[in-house]
């Protein structure tokens, strides 16, 4: 059973820049199963990789939800599939009401400026053979948002400002530039068609340490001054916490806990979660060296072929006999906090 | 009690169409036996190239190793040719690279990869190999030994084949193991695992450690003393209590508060440090940090600040160290 949709958001918290809008992107069981199949002329059927396997979550304007979990949890998947970048086999995507999931690629098209985004890897993401003006003006042209090529000029040299860049870099290529500064191209080329809503997926795990703060300053600044709204796929926890207003924990395709940042960094429930954390070393050594890591045994199952009940029973510390028969089903444990697990 | 390894002054560089790459410009450390070294610093700072070195896995050309000293159990190993280095290399010093996924060879068993470094280095034939084998993989955790060391890494997952890494690294019983970014690859709760794990086993063992990496949660955990690196110099050096409860470089420090915790108040915004790591190739006249540094004076422009002691066992290269420790009160 999924709860309803309505209760899934919190509305305990508000923005840091004020009130919460309404909601912008309300994501309905959600699965996106892939095909493995054999042979090549007749393509065999062999199985599912249940990369996003039921996942419900709200998005409110103006708030920023971070999606946690380990790699190959479907966190990116799920982006993905709001981006319609894959056709989801089951589910809705609303996007200020509209289903997506319905919508063929020239209706599309409305949405894919509305909502934009900011790959991990800057060194992929951007076409190596293309100057960064040319990256970024190219959006503007295709969507008709600026036909005059002079003022489209002039919005790069103001979009590269803006992201902490100099105009000049415009004529440059990406090889010529560091990370952090290519992380800022990417950054200026999803602002430049004037979105809503940005998927963040991943994007300062690429980077350095020292670097890393200055994009998460970078894109929190965007956030107050655009009234943007991200969801921010990461996994690492600590940046979550520092950049998010609710955090939603992904295993294997599911969301098992759901909470206000605060209440969930706090007070955590799911056993999973409460690994996670434990598992995050703290930059001081005397903390550190007295610390007990609460351990989680095991690996994470394939998505193949997921365990049967709860997808985390056999890692799990305090799983018992009902948990390998019985999905559990997200529950409100307190107001807007949302555990999947029936020993909590 | 003399150090187990002792580098001096080593510099390495590489001779490209676009410069000389000073990667390693001229550091020096040592490890005593038993101890838990880290060496941090951000991509590109020299870290893992200083760690080849020893090893002499510097790809050459472009690389080469033009002046210092690399001395393991009082022999120096920067004369020695590749014969006679590759008894020390898996044999006395042990290397555990940061992927698990191309640092195994996909197209041997790892029972194969695992029982080679055995029959070369101690002279065991095939079966006794096997049986080490089976027993170290079962020390590093890894379920149904015997039936792994038929399968190739690629039915292992990261986690389990930087387990097999481990156990590469220590079926020799080397002296010191040099891990290159270990966990990087890798999830959180499988880090902590693996972590655990090194930590225990090298314990075990006595062997030495030089751990890799730019995670100070890691290293704070896990090791005794700290190299911190920055453009292919180490700029503090301390035990890791001293260094993250009383950094004496700006960079230390930018490096510590750069950073968001878990541990503490969810801080407004993040204090990040300004700037760009510079070129390798055209580094200037004086201090490297200079350009993304909030301490500066006239001084830092002209002169290279010497790694100097600035407390017990903890040492700092930085001409305004004084003043950084009266500013954080």
């Amino acid at each position: 059973m999924t709860p309803d949709a309505s209760a899934l958001e919190s509305g305990a918290r508000l923005s840091r820049n004020g009130e919460l809008g309404d909601v912008l992107v309300d994501v309905k069981g959600l699965k996106m199963h892939f095909p493995i199949t054999e042979g090549i002329v007749f393509n065999k059927l062999v199985g599912l990789v249940k990369a996003v396997d039921g996942v419900d979550f709200r998005i409110r304007r103006g708030e920023t939800l971070g999606l946690v979990g380990e790699s190959g949890c479907g966190k990116t998947t799920t982006g993905r599939c709001i981006l319609q970048l894959e056709r989801p086999t089951e589910g809705e995507i609303f996007f200020e009401g509209v289903d997506l999931t319905k919508l063929d690629q020239v209706a599309l098209r409305e949405y894919r400026q509305k909502i934009q985004v900011i790959f991990q890897d800057p060194y992929s993401s951007l076409n190596p053979r293309m100057k960064i003006g040319e990256m970024i003006d190219e959006p503007m042209y295709v969507h008709g948002i600026e036909p005059d090529a002079q003022k489209r000029k002039q919005r790069v040299s103001e979009l590269l400002s803006v992201c902490g860049l100099n105009p000049k870099m415009a004529d440059r290529y990406p090889h010529e530039m560091s990370g952090g500064q290519r992380q800022r191209v990417g950054i200026a080329r999803a602002l430049s068609l004037e979105p809503e809503f940005i998927i963040c997926d991943e994007p300062v795990s690429a980077l350095d340490v020292s670097i890393q703060a200055q994009i998460i300053n970078l894109l929190e600044d965007l956030r107050e001054e655009y009234n943007l709204t991200y969801l921010f796929i990461a996994h690492d926890l600590s940046v979550v916490r520092h950049l998010c207003h609710r955090v939603a924990v992904m295993y294997l395709g599911r969301i098992v806990e759901l909470a206000d940042c605060d209440e969930l960094y706090d007070n955590p429930m799911h056993p999973y979660t409460r690994a996670l954390l434990s598992a995050v070393p703290v930059p001081d050594p005397e903390i550190e060296q007295n610390r007990d890591i609460s351990f989680v045994a095991g690996e994470v199952p394939s998505p193949i072929n997921p365990p049967p009940g709860c997808v985390f029973h056999p890692r799990c510390p305090i799983a018992v006999e009902s948990c390998s028969k019985e999905v559990p089903a997200l529950r409100e444990l307190k107001p807007g906090h949302w555990v999947a697990c029936t020993e909590v | 009690m003399s150090a187990l390894l002792e580098i001096e002054d080593l510099r390495t560089h590489f001779f490209t169409t676009s410069g000389v790459v000073k990667a390693v410009n001229g550091i020096s450390y040592d490890v005593q036996e038993g101890e838990t070294v880290a060496i941090v610093g951000e991509s590109g700072c020299g870290k893992s190239v200083s760690a080849l070195s020893v090893l002499g896995l510097i790809p050459n050309p472009p690389g080469r190793i033009v002046g210092g000293a690399i001395r393991f159990l009082g022999d120096d190993l920067i004369g020695l040719d590749d014969l006679q280095i590759r008894d020390i290399r898996g044999r006395q010093i042990g290397m555990i690279f940061q992927e698990p996924m191309t640092s195994l060879n996909p197209v041997l068993t790892i029972g194969l990869q695992l029982t080679e470094t055995m029959e070369h280095h101690l002279g065991m034939d095939r079966a006794d190999a096997e049986k080490k084998a089976v027993e170290y993989l079962r020390l590093v955790g890894i379920s149904e030994p015997e039936r792994r060391i038929r399968q190739y890494p690629h039915h292992l997952s990261g986690g389990m084949r930087q387990r097999v890494m481990i156990a590469m690294a220590l079926c020799c019983e080397p002296k010191l193991i040099i891990a290159d970014e270990p966990t990087t690859a890798l999830d959180v709760t499988i880090q902590a695992q693996i972590l655990e794990l090194m930590k225990n086993l090298t314990k075990r063992m006595g062997v030495a450690l030089i751990i890799i990496t730019h995670n100070l949660g890691v290293v704070a955990r896990y090791a005794d003393r700290v190299n911190v690196m920055y453009a292919g110099k180490i700029i503090e050096r301390g035990l890791a209590a001293d260094i993250y409860r009383e950094p004496r470089h700006p960079y230390t420090l930018g490096l510590l508060s750069s950073v968001p915790r878990l541990d503490q108040p969810r801080q407004k915004r993040l204090d990040p440090i300004d700037g760009q790591p510079p070129d390798l190739t055209r580094l200037g006249e004086g201090c490297s940090f200079l350009p993304r540094c909030k301490f500066a004076v006239d001084r830092c422009a002209s002169e290279i600040p010497p790694l100097e002691t600035v407390g017990n066992g903890h040492l700092s290269a930085c001409w305004e160290q004084e003043n950084l420790a009266t500013a954080r009160g």
